[in-house]
């Protein structure tokens, strides 16, 4: 079955080759275990780029193979964030004060822990009580378990009631925008119990891993991203490889002849709308311990849309288009805004990269969804080869069979 | 003369041993000293003025205040400037100019007339002070409620209403009869009974007044009326004593008095003792660690609570701590007490009149609120709907969504920003930025319809992206132009102020000026879709587009200007929204998503619909507002929930497109 499965699919092979030779070189360069070209912060950045690829590969499920444009899956992705960040959090100032405590004469009770710990990450908001989200905080495999069942059930009620009314096209992308919106507001408030706009910090901590530098954390950390993002794409390719991906397709490039064929559609988009979303929160829970901080203002409607225009770019419809994407505008994001890239001194004015990047990445996006749908990923095909029928009128979705726009003015 | 020799006595003995000799000098100069009758009583009250002290100058002051004589204002106000001066040779007291440094000129109280030059060393200052200056301004107050200025006059009733005071009552009466400004009698008249009610010691007279001014919505009432219904929470052993003013008995543990802090009351009203807190149990335990145990418990075992409590039960049968309040020994405490809120007035009669009165107040408040806040949710309405009516406008005729819309608004906003930087006056600044803003967007929309958007029909998910490319890179460049601080957009100034209807219910001039902007462009709106040319051609091909076209209609050219339209009424929007939010490249982002609600609630292609959406998404903002005022957060959230659950029942908005136009 697996073996029939990477032979259909070659670009699979190909796409893990890549992977697993990127993640040998970056080890075998980093800090923490090999020759130290690489510092442990670029390798930080590097395994959060893998996170993100990851969930541009939701994204690229959902919207590329799909075609619902959720701006909506940041959020999930935040919320897979918090989830663990619940738990680092909690179990790193239990440590602490569980050890500030034992200097005490009298051994402290359980209570008396469990109120040390809430004065502690609570102070920030005036309170001290746990709230009731925090409920299993303290256990690891619980609050696992709560980075897939959060997003999974905020999509899977989201998407019914959205799905179920038939909310399509752009009042679907509105209506996610107004979630993810909804949500974010919802945590910038101090009695939402998740520190309003403090957000959870110290999360690059690992509790009972202190005498762990950072530079082998962030190996593991990158090493846990590359085998998510292997595991992932492997997953995304199995489901679209199969029939379920063609009525996927089928769906995006018209819901009311699948729907007229007999198909559930709702049903295929709950699957994978709720699916996207529980990946975005598997890669929300790797992301944020390597960023070390997680507030709501990652989760503005605005970052789910720059998820939409990586896959975009990257090219929407195969499933590697998105991790180039991901991982191209991510990273030369990071140059640009970062201070590296050089200044242009064109006499009478310098172009300072930190202010013109966001005009040149809104105009290239622009110019990208004009002049070439089929994003970097399109290359790929002239490299192999590959031709598209002539067929008359321009490309209206990203796949060869997608409608076309004479047949879509009918 | 003989009041002057008895004063210079007094002056001689109080203080100034010193000047003993001088002091005789009225005695050896009669002819000079003809005491005048204000300087008659200064020196009566001289000891006192001398002795400035808080406790003792009120006689003093009374003496003065009280002489009848027309100079004693001017006395006590020159006393509370301190420059009340006594000339050391004689003890006589003067007004002191400050000539130089070292000398002073000498004003007679009862003449006015300049005495002469004196220096300094021959003076001696009366400083009051600051307490002492509060009692002499209190003093000054009954003059000056009379002063023939008026302005003083309304200073005189401003100091009275911010220091109220029971001796204030009798000089503002007796001077409402003399006011001759009507509305300067009407607040006497007001302070008058809002004095009455506070400090009148006769009960039927304030009760009446409070009956009279029931109903009457001002802050200074409420203010007034609230001291004398507030409560306090006392215990008693046994019956409540006669002659206290009850407001209600209070049972512990029902309803809003837990059994904790009903103990807490006893303990600090010492009638319990305190029960101890487990910091102190812990503290109490420590203390006590002998050999690796406390009262024979292991330390290690004290991590347990029950542990704990063994451990503390063996001290306190040592001795060595004080024993534990039991629950059962609480709950016998709390039997044998009554609780009862207290009233802080003591006249039942009076805090019945208040309670009446406040509830009264309390119900038309809640009306005037209720009208307050339709107001306000119909400047958010209106609000709302100038930011979206540009949008349902491309959205309803063209399937676009345009993510670009915000930063429209923010170009309007800044246009109108740069045109008051050309032009000072705030007026014709704002007639010009109108047209130019809707001039300068109507162009960026054309432009953008024809450079981007129309190779992107049919394809509205691509649209949405690539107007976001824009959304970003015109925000990015409006950062460089203008910077990231906040730029002002200041209104004319016949737009400051509000409109008071009474002290609930007032609404800026800026807002009204914002709803009539609002009716202004659904009026014009109306117009070009149902009269002109243009307006016809729109809805056809809103209608059926290649129906449309084979009748002759260029959609090109339609949806080129529907485009330009609701850009540039997207200008004007910015430049009214500018005019009370700060202007910042950040101004489109914060209302685009509300603009979406909008649409989507209200359904596209029509304009009634987008009102219907604004309307609503602004009463329910401002709704849930008021419920729950402190989080203006959570009434996004709540929002969104609701719009996300009213999508259920209208899929299309309010008001939807049927039949073919409205697609699938």
């Amino acid at each position: 079955m697996s073996d029939t499965f990477l032979k259909r699919n070659p670009s699979t092979l190909v796409f893990l080759a890549v992977l697993a030779l990127f993640v040998l070189g970056v080890t075998l360069l980093a800090d923490g275990a090999g020759a130290g070209v690489i510092s442990t912060s670029f390798v930080k950045t590097l395994g959060k780029t893998l996170c993100l690829a990851l969930v541009a590969l939701a994204m690229d499920l959902v919207w590329g193979y799909t075609g619902i444009l959720s701006l909506g899956h940041f959020a999930f992705f935040g919320l897979g964030g918090y989830m663990i960040g619940m738990w680092l959090m909690y179990a790193r100032t239990q440590a602490i004060v569980v050890s500030s405590l034992s200097e005490a004469p009298i051994p402290a009770t359980e209570s008396e822990i469990v109120d040390a710990i809430g004065n502690q990450i609570f102070g920030v908001v005036g309170s001290s009580e746990f709230p009731l989200v925090w409920m299993f905080a303290d256990s690891l495999l619980m609050q696992l378990v709560l980075v897939v069942a959060v997003p999974g059930l905020l999509a899977l009620v989201f998407g019914w009631l959205a799905f179920r009314s038939r909310v399509t096209g752009v009042y679907l992308s509105i209506l996610t925008q107004a979630m993810t919106l909804g949500l974010a507001l919802y945590l910038f408030q101090n009695d939402s119990g998740l520190r309003g706009n403090n957000g959870l910090s110290g999360l690059q901590n690992l509790p009972g891993l202190d005498h762990v530098p950072q530079a082998t954390l962030s190996i593991w950390f990158f090493w846990a991203s590359g085998l998510a993002l292997a595991l992932g794409y492997l997953f995304a390719a199995w489901i679209v490889s199969g029939k379920f991906g063609s009525v996927l397709r089928g769906i995006r490039d018209n819901e009311a002849r699948v729907r007229f064929l007999g198909y559930s559609v709702e049903g295929y988009k709950l699957f994978i709308f709720t699916v996207t979303a529980i990946i975005a929160g598997i890669a929300g829970a790797l992301y944020y311990p390597q960023a070390g901080i997680i507030n709501p203002a990652e989760i503005a409607p605005v970052a789910s849309i720059y998820l939409a225009v990586w896959v975009a770019i990257g090219g929407r419809g195969r499933l590697y288009g998105a991790v180039i994407g991901a991982v191209f505008v991510s990273l030369v994001s990071s140059w640009f805004t970062g201070g590296q890239a050089p200044d242009v001194n064109l006499g009478f004015y310098t172009l300072k990269w930190v202010d013109w990047w966001l005009i040149v990445l809104g105009l290239s996006f622009v110019l990208v969804t004009l002049f070439a749908p089929r994003g970097i990923g399109g290359l790929v095909d002239l490299w192999s080869d590959r031709r598209q029928p002539d067929r008359h009128g321009a490309d209206l979705g990203p796949g060869v069979g997608a409608l076309r726009e004479k047949e879509a003015e009918q | 003369m003989r009041t002057t020799l008895l004063a210079g006595l007094l002056v001689l003995l109080s203080s100034l041993a010193a000047l003993s000799q001088q002091a005789q000098t009225p005695l050896a100069n009669p002819g000079t000293a003809d005491p005048s009758p204000m300087q008659a009583v200064l020196q009566e009250q001289g000891a006192l003025i001398l002795k400035s002290s808080r406790k003792t100058i009120s006689p003093a002051i009374a003496a003065l205040a009280d002489s009848g004589l027309p100079e004693a204002q001017a006395v006590l106000e020159a006393w509370q400037v301190k420059a009340l001066w006594m000339r050391i040779s004689d003890g006589m007291f003067f007004r002191g100019e400050k000539l130089d440094s070292k000398n002073y000129r000498l004003f007679d109280f009862d003449t006015g007339q300049a005495v002469g030059d004196v220096a300094k060393s021959d003076l001696k200052q009366i400083k009051p002070n600051s307490g002492i200056r509060a009692l002499i301004a209190t003093a000054l107050v009954q003059f000056q409620l009379s002063d023939p200025d008026p302005a003083r006059r309304a200073d005189a009733l401003l100091a009275i209403e911010r220091a109220p005071g029971a001796d204030l009552l009798a000089p503002l009466r007796a001077s409402i009869e003399g006011e001759v400004d009507p509305v300067l009698q009407a607040r006497k008249r007001r302070i008058a009974q809002l004095l009455t009610i506070a400090y009148d010691s006769d009960v039927p007279r304030r009760v009446a007044t409070i009956e009279q001014m029931s109903g009457d919505l001002g802050l200074d009432l409420r203010g007034t009326l609230n001291p004398l219904v507030t409560t306090g929470l006392q215990a008693f052993a046994g019956q409540i004593p006669e002659g206290l003013n009850v407001a209600r008995r209070v049972e512990p543990g029902a309803g809003a008095l837990s059994q904790d802090a009903a103990y807490d009351i006893l303990v600090a009203a010492k009638l319990a003792p305190a029960r101890l807190s487990s910091d102190e149990i812990r503290t109490t335990l420590a203390a006590h660690i002998e050999g690796g145990r406390v009262g024979g418990v292991p330390l290690a075992q004290l991590n347990k609570e029950d542990a704990r409590t063994r451990a503390y039960a063996a001290l306190v049968k040592a001795g060595q701590a004080p024993a534990l309040v039991s629950a059962a020994q609480i709950s016998a405490r709390l039997n044998a007490h009554v609780f009862a809120e207290i009233y802080d007035e003591p006249s039942a009669v009076m805090t019945h009149a208040a309670q009446a009165a406040l509830k009264t107040i309390a119900t038309q408040v809640a009306v005037g609120q209720a009208v307050d806040l339709t107001l306000d949710a119909l400047s958010l309405a209106s609000i709302y709907f100038l930011a979206a009516i540009g949008l349902a406008i491309t959205f309803g005729v063209m399937g676009v969504i345009n993510m670009a819309h915000g930063e429209f608004i923010m170009m309007g906003a800044y246009t109108g920003y740069v045109v008051q930087q050309v032009i000072p006056n705030h007026t014709v600044s704002i007639l010009v930025a109108v047209p130019l803003a809707f001039a300068v967007t109507f162009a960026a929309g054309v432009a953008m319809e024809r450079l981007v958007i129309r190779w992107l029909y049919n394809r509205p998910l691509e649209t949405l992206l690539a107007t976001f490319g824009i959304s970003i890179a015109l925000q990015q460049l409006a950062k460089n132009i203008f910077g990231t601080q906040a730029r002002p957009l200041t209104a004319p100034g016949w737009l400051d102020g509000a409109w008071i209807i009474n002290d609930v219910v007032s609404i800026s001039y800026i807002r009204i000026a914002i709803f009539m902007l609002a009716l202004i462009f659904l009026g014009v709106f109306l117009f070009i879709m149902r009269r002109t040319r243009l307006g016809l051609e729109t809805r056809a091909v809103t209608q059926n587009r290649g129906m449309a076209a084979s009748m002759g209609i260029n959609p090109e050219r339609v949806n080129m200007l529907t485009f330009g339209l609701g850009s540039g009424i997207a200008g004007i929007a910015g430049v009214a929204i500018g005019l009370f939010a700060k202007v910042t490249s950040e101004l489109g982002s914060d209302y685009i998503v509300q603009s979406f609600m909008t649409v989507v609630v209200g359904g596209v292609g029509n304009i009634w619909g987008t009102l219907a959406g604004a309307t609503m998404i602004g009463f329910f903002q401002k709704g849930v507002e008021w419920l729950n005022p402190s989080n203006t957060l959570a009434a996004q959230t709540y929002m969104i929930v609701f719009i996300i659950v009213f999508i259920q029942f209208r899929p299309r908005g309010i008001i939807a497109l049927k039949g073919r136009a409205a697609g699938d």
